[in-house]
C-alpha cells in the first residue's frame, strides 16, 4: 500500500526532464481560480439574448444557422494548398487498389532483403 | 476456494484462449433462444477471460514466467526435441494480454446497443468472440506455428466483421482488401517459421532463439517475418489496408482490430528482442572504423520506417474529412511514435566491454519504457476517439465531417469524452499520451534531436486533426437536421467511459502504471536468456 501511495505522489524523470500531474493540475486550479477573479472584475452590463449578442458582419444579414458554420473541408484551407505538391504524391500513393497494397509490400520486402540480407 | 483458484491459475494461459473460443461457438445456440441472453453471454464470457487475464498477469508479475505445456509435462521429448505445443507467458504477454481484455470488455459492452439495429448478430457476436480468441492465442502462445494459426483464425473473423455491414459496398471492399493483404502476409510469415523450422527442428520460439546461428536463411526468415507483421501492424508504405479496414468496420469492432494490428506488432518486438535477440549485438558490416551491429542496423531501419510513418500518417489525418478514415490515418501515425521508441531504444543496445554482456544505453531504457507505455496509450486513446465516432454515426448516421455540426448541444457525454481523446491523442498534459509521448521525446532527442523535432511537431498536427473534428462536427449552432439528436444509449456511454477512466487514470498516475506494470515489461521484452530459460 506504502509502494502504491509512494507511486502515486512520486516525481517521474526522464533521465533530462521531470513530469508531476499532481503539481500541474495543482497550477492549473491556481491558474483558474485568478481567472475567475479576473473575471469578476468584466462589465456586468452584459445582455443575454439582445443586439449584444448579435454577430457583427460589417452591416450584413446573418446567414442562416447551416451556412454559418465553416464546413471541415475548409478547415486548414490555406495548409494544404500550400502542401498540394505533397499531397498530390500522397493521393497517387494511396489508390486504393489492392494490387498497388501488395507492390509495395513486396517492394519494402526487397528493400530489407538488399539492407539485412546483402548486408 | 483457493484450490479452484489455484487450479484456474494454472490453467489460465489455455483457458484465456478456450473460454471465448468455446464461447463463439456457443453463441448461435444461445441467441437461438434470446437475443438479450446472446448479449449478455457474449460479456460474461469477455468478463470471464477478463479475470483469467487478471490471474495470469498477477501471478506474472509477481512470479516471473509461465509456460503451459499442451499435452505433458515439459516442451521436450527426450530431453531435446522440442515438439508439444506450449504458451510461454512474460512480462510483455501479460502486458498485451492486459490491452487485449480492456478493448474486448469495452467493445463487448459498446457493441449492445451499437448493433441492436443490425441483423445477423449470432454470427456478429460468434465473429468478436472468435477475433478475440485469436488475438490472445497471438499473445499468449510459444510456438512459431501455433502464432501463424492464431493469426490466421484473427484475420479471417476480422475479414468478416470488417465486411459486417454487406449492405455497404464500400465495407465489403474493405473486408475484401484485408483478407487479401492478411493473407499475403501471413503467407510470408509461415514462409519464414518453415526456413526456421528446416534448420532448427523446431517450431518453439525459445528453442529456435537458443540455436539461432544468424546465418543467411536466419536473415532471410528475419526480414519475410519483420515484413509480414510489419504490414499487419499498418506500417508505411504497408499501411493502406489500414484507413479502409478501420474506417469501414463498425466501431466496436474496430477497437477489437486495434487490439490485433498490436498483437503483429508484439509479434515484431517478440522477433526482435527474443528470438534474434542473442545476435542482437552481432558486428555485421564495418564502416571505416567502426563496426555496425545488427542492433544499430535495425534500429536505423525501424527509425526510417517510424519516421514514414508519423508523417504520412499525421498528414494524411489533417486531409481527410470522413471522421473514421481520419481517426484510421491519425492511428497509422501513432504506431510511428512506437516504433521511433523501439527503434531509438535498439539502436542503443551494445555489448558491455568489460562482462561481455549486452547492456541497453540509459536513455535506451527510457525510449523502450515509453514505446512500451504508448502501445496501450495508443490502443486507449485511438480506440476511445472511435467509439466517439460510432456513436456519432449512430446518432446521426453521418460521418462525413462536412455535414456534422453543433453536436456538442445534444451530445454532452460523447463530447467530453471526444475532448478527452484528443487531448490523450495528442500528448496533452494531463493525460496518458502526454506521458508516453514525453518519454519518448526526451530518449529519441539523445539519439538524434531531429527525430525528436518531427515527432513533436507531428504531435502538434495531430492536434490539428482532432481540433478541425472538434470545430466540424461539435461546435458550432445546432443544425436544424440535427435538432431531434439524442445522447447514445447507456452502454455505449458505459463502453466509452470505462475506456476515458483509464485515460485519465494512467494520466494521472504515471508513475504507478510504469512502476509496476512498464518496468517489469522492459526487462522482459530485453531479458531474452529469461525468455529462452522459460523454456529450457
Amino acid at each position: 500500500m506504502i509502494l502504491i501511495i509512494d507511486s502515486i505522489l512520486k516525481t517521474l524523470t526522464t533521465g533530462s526532464g521531470f513530469w508531476n500531474p499532481l503539481v500541474w493540475i495543482f497550477t492549473i486550479a491556481i491558474v483558474l481560480l485568478l481567472m475567475y477573479i479576473l473575471r469578476g472584475f468584466g462589465n456586468k452590463g452584459y445582455k443575454e439574448g439582445t443586439e449584444q449578442t448579435k454577430s457583427f458582419l460589417s452591416g450584413n444579414e446573418e446567414y442562416e444557422k447551416e451556412k454559418m458554420h465553416v464546413k471541415a473541408s475548409n478547415v486548414y484551407w490555406g495548409f494544404l494548398e500550400t502542401f498540394r505538391w505533397l499531397y498530390k504524391r500522397f493521393d497517387k500513393m494511396h489508390t486504393g487498389n489492392v494490387s498497388d497494397y501488395v507492390l509495395w509490400f513486396v517492394v519494402i520486402m526487397g528493400i530489407l532483403f538488399l539492407i539485412i540480407g546483402v548486408i | 476456494m483457493s484450490d479452484i483458484l489455484n487450479t484456474l491459475l494454472y490453467h489460465s494461459p489455455a483457458l484465456i484462449v478456450a473460454v471465448p473460443l468455446l464461447g463463439a461457438f456457443l453463441t448461435p445456440l444461445i441467441g437461438k433462444i434470446n437475443d438479450k441472453l446472446r448479449n449478455i453471454f457474449a460479456i460474461v464470457i469477455v468478463l470471464i477471460t477478463s479475470f483469467l487475464v487478471y490471474l495470469l498477469v498477477s501471478d506474472v508479475f509477481s512470479n516471473g514466467i509461465r509456460t503451459y505445456v499442451f499435452g505433458g509435462s515439459s516442451p521436450l521429448v527426450n530431453n531435446s526435441f522440442a515438439v508439444r505445443i506450449l504458451f510461454e507467458v512474460d512480462g510483455l504477454n501479460a502486458f498485451m494480454a492486459i490491452i487485449a481484455s480492456i478493448l474486448a470488455i469495452a467493445g463487448v459492452i459498446y457493441s449492445w446497443s451499437f448493433m441492436k439495429e443490425n441483423t445477423g448478430l449470432d454470427k456478429y457476436y460468434t465473429l468478436i468472440l472468435l477475433m478475440i480468441a485469436g488475438m490472445f492465442g497471438m499473445i499468449l502462445t510459444g510456438d512459431m506455428f501455433n502464432f501463424f494459426v492464431f493469426l490466421e483464425i484473427t484475420s479471417i473473423a476480422s475479414c468478416a466483421l470488417i465486411a459486417f455491414r454487406t449492405n455497404q459496398g464500400s465495407a465489403v471492399d474493405a473486408g475484401f482488401k484485408y483478407i487479401v493483404i492478411s493473407s499475403i502476409g501471413a503467407l510470408f510469415i509461415l514462409f519464414a517459421i518453415g526456413i526456421l523450422y528446416s534448420q532448427y527442428n523446431a517450431l518453439n520460439m525459445a528453442v529456435i532463439a537458443n540455436s539461432i546461428s544468424y546465418g543467411f536463411l536466419d536473415k532471410i526468415a528475419l526480414v519475410l517475418l519483420i515484413s509480414g507483421l510489419a504490414m499487419k501492424a499498418g506500417i508505411v508504405p504497408m499501411h493502406m489496408w489500414l484507413p479502409d479496414a478501420y474506417g469501414r468496420a463498425p466501431s466496436s469492432v474496430t477497437l477489437i482490430l486495434i487490439g490485433t494490428t498490436q498483437a503483429s506488432l508484439y509479434g515484431v518486438l517478440r522477433v526482435i528482442f527474443s528470438i534474434y535477440g542473442k545476435h542482437l549485438t552481432l558486428p555485421v558490416k564495418t564502416i571505416g572504423d567502426t563496426n555496425l551491429s545488427l542492433s544499430a542496423l535495425i534500429g536505423i531501419i525501424l527509425i526510417s520506417f517510424a519516421l514514414l510513418t508519423i508523417l504520412i500518417g499525421v498528414l494524411m489525418a489533417l486531409k481527410q474529412n470522413d471522421f473514421k478514415k481520419m481517426i484510421a490515418f491519425a492511428a497509422v501515425g501513432e504506431i510511428g511514435y512506437m516504433l521511433l521508441a523501439f527503434g531509438a531504444a535498439i539502436t542503443s543496445i551494445s555489448t558491455d566491454p568489460l562482462t561481455g554482456s549486452t547492456i541497453l544505453a540509459t536513455h535506451g531504457e527510457v525510449a523502450l519504457k515509453g514505446g512500451i507505455f504508448h502501445i496501450i496509450n495508443d490502443a486507449l486513446d485511438v480506440g476511445l476517439l472511435f467509439l466517439v465516432a460510432g456513436a456519432i454515426y449512430y446518432a446521426t448516421k453521418h460521418s462525413s465531417l462536412n455535414k456534422l455540426g453543433g453536436l456538442a448541444r445534444n451530445m454532452k457525454y460523447t463530447t467530453i469524452f471526444f475532448i478527452i481523446g484528443l487531448l490523450a491523442v495528442a500528448g496533452i498534459p494531463p493525460m496518458n499520451g502526454y506521458v508516453s509521448k514525453l518519454l519518448i521525446y526526451q530518449s529519441t532527442f539523445q539519439v538524434n534531436p531531429i527525430l525528436s523535432i518531427i515527432a513533436i511537431l507531428c504531435s502538434i498536427l495531430l492536434l490539428a486533426v482532432f481540433v478541425k473534428v472538434f470545430h466540424s462536427a461539435f461546435l458550432g449552432p445546432k443544425l436544424p437536421k440535427f435538432k431531434d439528436v439524442k445522447e447514445v444509449p447507456k452502454s455505449m456511454i458505459l463502453g466509452m467511459g470505462i475506456i476515458a477512466c483509464i485515460i485519465i487514470f494512467f494520466g494521472l498516475f504515471p508513475n504507478l502504471i510504469l512502476d509496476n506494470i512498464i518496468d517489469p515489461v522492459a526487462r522482459a521484452i530485453f531479458d531474452y536468456s529469461a525468455y529462452i530459460g522459460g523454456v529450457l
